[in-house]
């Protein structure tokens, strides 16, 4: 089960690269999770005990508008990390996150992997490196967006 | 599709008179025209990638990238998006209207050198109309390539095009997936930049060709991307279109200019190493 794990992980983007050992610390943390269609993965205002990698399917991201309902942040696909806010105090989720479709993730408790990464300052320093990299791409790819980059003011390729 | 790249006929400078055969509305602001050559004879044979200069008299001419063809090579098809006089002028033609048209233009894809590797496209917004024809014939031809995949992106579902092909691309054995940057909660597909689609793919360098159309920040986020999964240690063959805008498309009057090409003669498809110094400049 525990290898399983292992070669899940070794297969994902997200830990390209990785040695076996820090593959093996990982999966002590994590857990298969399949949801429906439908189902959150975590919600808005709720502790974030938990970040997820994404396998197969699609999953919303959500902000919940007082008087407008949700609205549609982004999605997340195979090969994406979903959550940050287990590692930024106060470890509590600003969005929702929800199965557009059937959906498998590696699912990490958040707890167990801080205290790895405080003992373990190479795999903290490694786990942290990608989370820096994934969150740069969230930043650039919401700057694009703001941009209106595909809008009326630049009109061909 | 007609292949082959003689150079039209006539006269460079000269336009020839097509007629509108037929148009379809493909989003809010942009249509497809479909053109016929004066006489009903063949239209000069063209590559995908390559442009047209289209031109209404009074108005302007304007380039124009050839969206696709008739297999008897006697129709071309232009996807328009109104933004100013000429193209809202052009996007407004009925059938039965003329059109004046010089080319085929500029240079293509390179499909031949494309064929038993993997084909990875990446466009954004209006750049998919010059790659529409590569799609056509890789979908046609789909067993002389490895994986094929586009990843598109849009503004708003809204403003996605040629939805019906992009379904009939996926049915012949391409990868589709499509982003767009905006959306309400009813639009069940993704939402992100099309960069945010690669982690799907996951490329393999050494056998990849990618070939890339779309506005040029979305380009060059694109290859940034690419190049952090390894673009250039792999020697993944990278071509991108540049569109910036244009006069002549001879290369005479130096509207197009772009360190020492021009984009309508030696573009608008280039390797991405002959061109790379000169894109990362502002405001070229
Ligand atoms: C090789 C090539 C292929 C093209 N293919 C297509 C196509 O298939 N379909 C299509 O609709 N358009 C295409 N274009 C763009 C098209 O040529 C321009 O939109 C057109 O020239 C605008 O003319 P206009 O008189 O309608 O508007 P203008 O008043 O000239 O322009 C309106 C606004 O658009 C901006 N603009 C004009 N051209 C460009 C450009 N190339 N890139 C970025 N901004 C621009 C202007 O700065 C202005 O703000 C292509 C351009 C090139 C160079």
């Amino acid at each position: 089960m525990k290898k399983d794990l292992e070669t899940m992980l070794a297969g994902h983007p997200f830990c390209k690269d990785f040695k076996r050992e820090q593959l093996r610390q990982l999966a002590g943390c994590a857990a298969n999770a399949r949801y429906e269609t439908g189902r959150f993965l975590l919600r808005q205002g709720g502790g974030a005990t938990r970040f997820f990698l994404i396998r197969r399917g699609l999953v919303r991201v959500e902000l919940f508008m007082p008087g407008r309902g949700p609205v549609l942040i982004q999605t997340l696909g195979p090969g994406e990390a979903l959550g940050w806010s287990w590692l930024v105090e106060p470890y509590r989720w600003a969005f929702s996150a929800r199965a557009a479709e059937p959906t498998l993730a590696l699912a990490f408790d958040g707890a167990c992997l801080r205290r790895k990464l405080d003992r373990d300052s190479e795999l903290g320093y490694r786990i942290l490196k990608r989370f820096i990299a994934v969150l740069a791409a969230r930043l650039d790819a919401t700057r694009l967006q703001l941009m209106d980059i595909y809008g009326d003011r630049v009109p061909a390729a | 599709m007609a292949t082959g790249s003689q150079p039209p006929e006539a006269h460079p400078l000269a336009p020839a008179s097509y007629r509108v055969r037929a148009r379809r509305r493909e989003t809010r602001d942009t249509v497809t025209l479909e053109l016929r050559a004066p006489g009903g004879a063949a239209a000069p044979s063209w590559r995908p990638g390559q442009f047209n200069m289209l031109g209404l008299p009074g108005v302007g001419e304007v380039p124009i990238s050839i969206s696709g063809g008739s297999q008897d090579g006697r129709l071309l098809q232009h996807t328009i998006r109104a933004v100013g006089p000429v193209t809202s002028a052009l996007a407004g033609l009925r059938p039965g209207g003329r059109v004046g048209l010089r080319g085929p233009f500029g240079s293509a894809w390179p499909l031949e050198q494309a064929a038993g590797r993997d084909l990875l496209v990446l466009a954004g917004g209006l750049g998919l109309v010059p790659l529409r024809p590569v799609l056509r014939a890789v979908a046609a031809r789909r067993r002389l390539y490895g994986r094929v995949s586009l990843l598109y992106g849009a503004r708003a579902p809204q403003d996605i095009l040629f939805r019906g092909e992009l379904a009939a691309w996926r049915r012949a054995g391409v990868a589709v997936e499509v982003a767009v940057d905006r959306a309400q909660p009813s639009w069940r597909g993704r939402v992100g930049v099309v960069t945010d689609l690669l982690a799907g793919v996951a490329p393999e360098p050494g056998r990849t060709d990618a070939w890339i159309c779309g506005p040029e920040i979305m380009m060059r986020f694109s290859v940034r991307e690419l190049q952090r999964l390894g673009l250039d240690r792999g020697g993944m063959r990278l071509h991108l279109s540049l569109e910036r805008n244009m006069k002549c498309a001879i290369g005479q009057c130096g509207h197009c200019q772009l360190g020492p090409f021009f984009i309508c003669k030696d573009g608008p498809v280039f390797p991405y190493d002959r061109i790379a110094p000169w894109l990362a400049v502002e405001e070229l």
